[in-house]
């Protein structure tokens, strides 16, 4: 523990005296990067967070969407990269753990959960493997068990994670709006800890969080128990829906250093608390480790005295302990006590507002140097390139991941995990899209345009069931912020989002930024990830199987984009090249065309056009409708660069030749430009330039290398 | 008429199972939890899925020693329709209501996919309204789902017509491929498969007729009557 100098100086500058062990502990915790945002804080005001939609409550740590009808939707990102470099099991597991609780305590019941997990070369390094594994019986541990279906996320592999993880989870809570609590508070109002008892685990998980791992500080990381979890879940509610909660917290980084001072900091009261109160794992925890220890399953709840019993009595029903461990004060200090002997008092606002710093950023050198093409052309068939990529863990089929985890449970998953994004329906009849993307690839090459790639990616996923984006989460993951390299990507990236989602009108609710995330070999590349939500009126478009003769439409344009491709990084080793770049009219001129063509019933399916180019897009329909396809590839550029250039702002529709003309004729009207390619027929995948076949590969092949890698992959070593 | 829906510490599909009861086949269902009594007019009871007490110890062994279940016993005993999904059906092999025991997967994971149900058995209170043979899309979701019994229970269970539901394609390593059975009596029926999840429309969209029978034949051998 030790603060830097403008630390000590503000802090000198406010407490007239020294601080006493209590208060270097809950200052070392609150100011840490994890808790404080101390280098981001500044930055992320410039994102748009107001909108129709959205509802804004003080203390909310989860975004708040109004869907009509009296409900309301939660969301929040959060990673747990850390710990999950060094337990998988657990780290991914608290992971989820505390982004549930984020959701809870908004008051909405968590419905759905989706991951994104990055970890280094699985083909050769056993290690990441083993990481990769465990991460995913952690989440899957975690979410089966309390009933929370994982419905989506994203699985990438790269060395720049290796001997690390990104384990970055997802949730989405729903409930009525008259039912959020709002937070407030009254003096006398009673402070109490709910759940899971306080324990050595996960102290000073902040300061971990918050420097380049490179010991394996295993006390660190936080022991989960997803039954406590579910306990405290139906709790919570049960509380909620007797009205007993005037303001409740999760308790996550920091513990409850954190959940006081921000919650007395939020509401603007003074909270009053003894450490003696405090229901313990171990009887000889000292106070300071009580302020920090990082133990799951806890909320932080404020209410009126009068509804203690209730709440008790509650609480008992499900076993699980409560304790009243201070009180609301008008004085606005955070007032820390063991019994009658006081150990911090420091007004809230202090402790919970971290001097913020100014970081130098500088644009990267290993940019200007990044080669524009492969030193050599490959010599391999284009049918064995497109069979490799679709073997590639990066593009093969998730399914070894995402059928360890419940997602039917519920009963909302309309779309399941597979395709371009998941569905929910709701209660009021709507439907809820949900997808995250990332690409480090894209990002590395180009900070700024990769940003925005992964966030229109989102985007086009959610269009692609039916869905009208009308929230975003961004979860930013960096590597030494004080590297003023390091910090410039940050910038980008973080520019970048601001401009699509000013344009698209598309607010940022919630988000999370991450730094430190490097190990003795170096930062990650920049791994910003983006959640976007979509709102469906009605149902959502199904993501109907192609059949013989349906006319395959691209709508967008490829262009010479090659650089981070999965293509020339997967088939060539070769990172460099231009990333692709979002043409914001383009964009949002091709996502309007789209969903106006769903909204008529003109198509039966759409699909993204991403990762692995518009040569794996086409075949991944293929393989999904068991049906080959006939495709005349436009001779814009060169057949490598159609197929595999990962261009935004593209979708494959597949449409009934009936509707074709009008479809055509809608968008050109909207001045889309779009192209016939092909129909799906027969049992071959062919691929043809000028006529000419360039590509023949047999759909059952495809299939059987793009659903089975990944598990082989594990299974086999 | 009343179906009681029980509420153990850990149950995470009985929400999903009063929503199908009440909601899409338009029964009178109620929640009761684990510490309550189950009330003696009650007409049938479904124990549904989740993870009761965490799965600790082996999955429905806790849940098993509940105060309820020795209610659900009597009730089995009368006779009344008594059904056991996933965890349901795990607490009722591990109160010795069901023969056999459910263990780990083949595959050792935890498994969530689309299969499909074979009918074995079509007299019982929950699946009087479908046909031999018939074909359910469904799915499954557990790690703990691996069904066994020794050679001389099976020859019994076939013996008996105790095999209510099997897999169409091995799925897990269970013998027989076995998915469900019932007791000798034919009123207390365990399956692993969730029919709650598979009896809309909008959620199965293969063809949700098949499960919805489950509950049809529920109505059908207990009425509507209120």
């Amino acid at each position: 523990m030790s603060f830097q100098e403008h630390e000590k100086l503000h802090i000198e500058k406010n407490v007239k005296r020294e601080l006493t062990s209590t208060e270097l502990q809950i200052l070392a915790a609150e100011w840490s990067e994890h808790c404080s945002y101390k280098s981001s804080k500044k930055h992320l005001r410039m994102l748009p967070t107001t909108g129709p939609n959205v509802i804004v409550e003080k203390g909310y740590d989860s975004g708040v969407l109004d869907v009509g009808d009296g409900y309301v939707v939660t969301v929040h990102i959060e990673s747990h990269n850390h710990p999950s470099a060094v337990e998988p099991f657990g780290g991914a597991a608290t992971g989820v753990g505390g982004v549930i609780r984020d959701i809870l305590s908004a008051g909405t019941r968590p419905i759905a959960l989706f991951d994104g997990l990055r970890f280094g070369n699985i083909e050769n390094d056993a290690h990441a493997r083993w990481l990769f594994k465990n991460a995913v019986s952690g989440i899957a541990d975690y979410g089966n068990c309390l009933g929370i279906p994982t419905i989506g996320g994203e699985v990438e592999f790269d060395d720049c994670y290796t001997n690390y993880a990104l384990v970055d989870v997802a949730a989405v809570g729903f409930g009525k709006k008259s039912k959020l609590i709002k937070n407030h508070a009254n003096v006398d109002d009673l402070v109490l800890l709910i759940g899971g008892s306080t324990g050595r685990d996960g102290v000073g998980g902040s300061q971990f969080a918050s420097d380049a791992l490179e010991g394996e500080d295993r006390s660190a990381v936080q022991i989960p128990d997803p039954f406590i979890e579910k306990l405290i879940i139906e709790a919570i509610l049960e509380c909620r829906d007797e009205n007993c909660i005037n303001a409740m917290k999760d308790l996550g980084g920091g513990g409850l250093s954190c959940a006081i001072s921000e919650t007395a900091e939020s509401l603007g009261i003074g909270i009053e608390l003894d450490v003696k109160n405090v229901h313990l794992r171990e009887s000889d925890l000292s106070p300071d480790e009580i302020m920090i220890s990082e133990s799951q399953e806890r909320m932080l709840v404020i209410s009126d005295p009068n509804n203690l019993s209730k709440i008790k009595q509650i609480c008992d029903k499900f076993r699980i302990q409560c304790s009243v461990i201070g009180k609301v004060k008008e004085d606005k200090m955070m007032h820390v006590k063991n019994g009658n002997d006081t150990l911090a008092l420091l007004p809230a606002d202090f402790v919970a507002r971290g001097p913020l710093v100014d970081r130098a950023k500088s644009k990267p050198e290993y940019l200007s140097q990044l080669p524009l093409n492969p030193p050599s052309e490959t010599q391999m068939p284009l049918s064995d390139i497109l069979l490799k990529l679709l073997s590639s863990p990066n593009i093969a089929s998730k399914h070894w991941v995402f059928r360890q985890y419940d997602h039917e449970v519920g009963i909302r998953t309309v779309i399941k995990p597979g395709f371009d994004s998941s569905v929910l329906r709701l209660d009021n009849g709507k439907s809820l899209s949900v997808k995250i993307d990332g690409n480090p690839k894209h990002c590395y090459i180009d900070p700024r345009q990769g940003a925005i790639g992964c966030f229109e990616e989102a985007c086009r996923n959610v269009v692609c069931t039916g869905a009208n984006p009308i929230g975003m989460v961004d979860h930013l993951q960096f590597g030494n912020p004080e590297d003023p390299e390091i910090f410039w990507t940050f910038m980008e990236s973080i520019e970048g989002i601001t401009d699509f989602a000013k344009f698209l009108d598309v607010p940022c609710v919630g988000g999370k930024v991450s730094f430190y995330n490097e190990t003795s070999d170096g930062p990650i590349k920049p791994t910003p990830l983006i959640g976007v939500l979509g709102l469906i009126e009605t149902s959502p478009l199904l993501p109907t199987l192609p059949s013989e003769n349906d006319v395959i439409l691209l709508v967008g344009e490829t262009k010479d984009e090659l650089g981070g491709s999965e293509y020339y990084e997967y088939i060539h080793n070769f990172i460099g090249g231009i990333a692709p770049k979002v043409d914001f009219s383009e964009s949002k001129k091709n996502m309007k065309s789209v969903l106006s063509l769903i909204s008529k019933n003109l198509i039966k399916s759409a699909h993204d056009c991403s990762k692995g180019g518009l040569g794996i897009a086409i075949s991944e329909l293929c393989i999904f409708g068991k049906i080959g396809c006939n495709v005349d590839l436009p001779s814009t550029l060169s057949s490598e660069k159609i197929l595999f250039s990962e261009s935004h702002s593209r979708y494959i529709l597949v449409v009934d030749r009936t509707n074709l003309d009008e479809i055509k004729s809608l968008l050109t009207d909207d001045k889309c430009s779009f192209s016939e390619l092909g129909i799906f027929s027969g049992d071959q995948i062919i691929f043809k330039s000028n006529s000419d076949p360039i590509l023949e590969l047999r759909v059952d092949k495809a299939e059987n290398n793009y659903l089975n890698s990944l598990g082989k992959i594990i299974q086999n070593g | 008429m009343k179906v009681g829906v029980i509420v153990f510490p850990g149950s995470n599909c009985d929400r999903d199972m009063h929503h199908v009861l009440t909601d899409v086949f338009n029964l009178n269902a109620e929640f009761f939890w684990h510490e309550k009594n189950l009330p003696s007019n009650i007409d049938a009871v479904v124990l549904p899925g989740g993870f009761s007490y965490g799965d600790r110890l082996r999955a429905g062994v806790i849940a098993a020693h509940s105060p309820i279940i020795s209610d659900v016993k009597k009730l089995a005993e009368k006779g009344i329709p008594i059904l056991g999904v996933c965890n349901g059906f795990q607490i009722l092999v591990e109160s010795g209501l069901l023969p056999g025991v459910l263990l780990k997967n083949e595959s050792l994971n935890f498994m969530c996919e689309w299969t499909n149900l074979i009918v074995n058995n079509n007299t019982t209170p929950f699946t009087n309204k479908l046909k031999m043979n018939q074909k359910i899309p469904i799915p499954i979701a557990n790690g703990e789902g691996r069904y066994f019994v020794e050679d001389d229970t099976l020859n019994q269970l076939k013996k008996n017509n105790q095999i209510v539901f099997s897999y169409e394609n091995k799925v897990n390593g269970s013998i027989s491929q076995i998915a469900g059975v019932c007791n000798s009596d034919g009123n207390v029926v365990g399956m692993m498969p969730h029919p709650e999840r598979a009896a809309e429309k909008e959620i199965n969209q293969i063809d949700h007729k098949p499960s919805s029978l489950i509950f049809e034949s529920l109505i059908e051998t207990v009425g509507m009557k209120n």
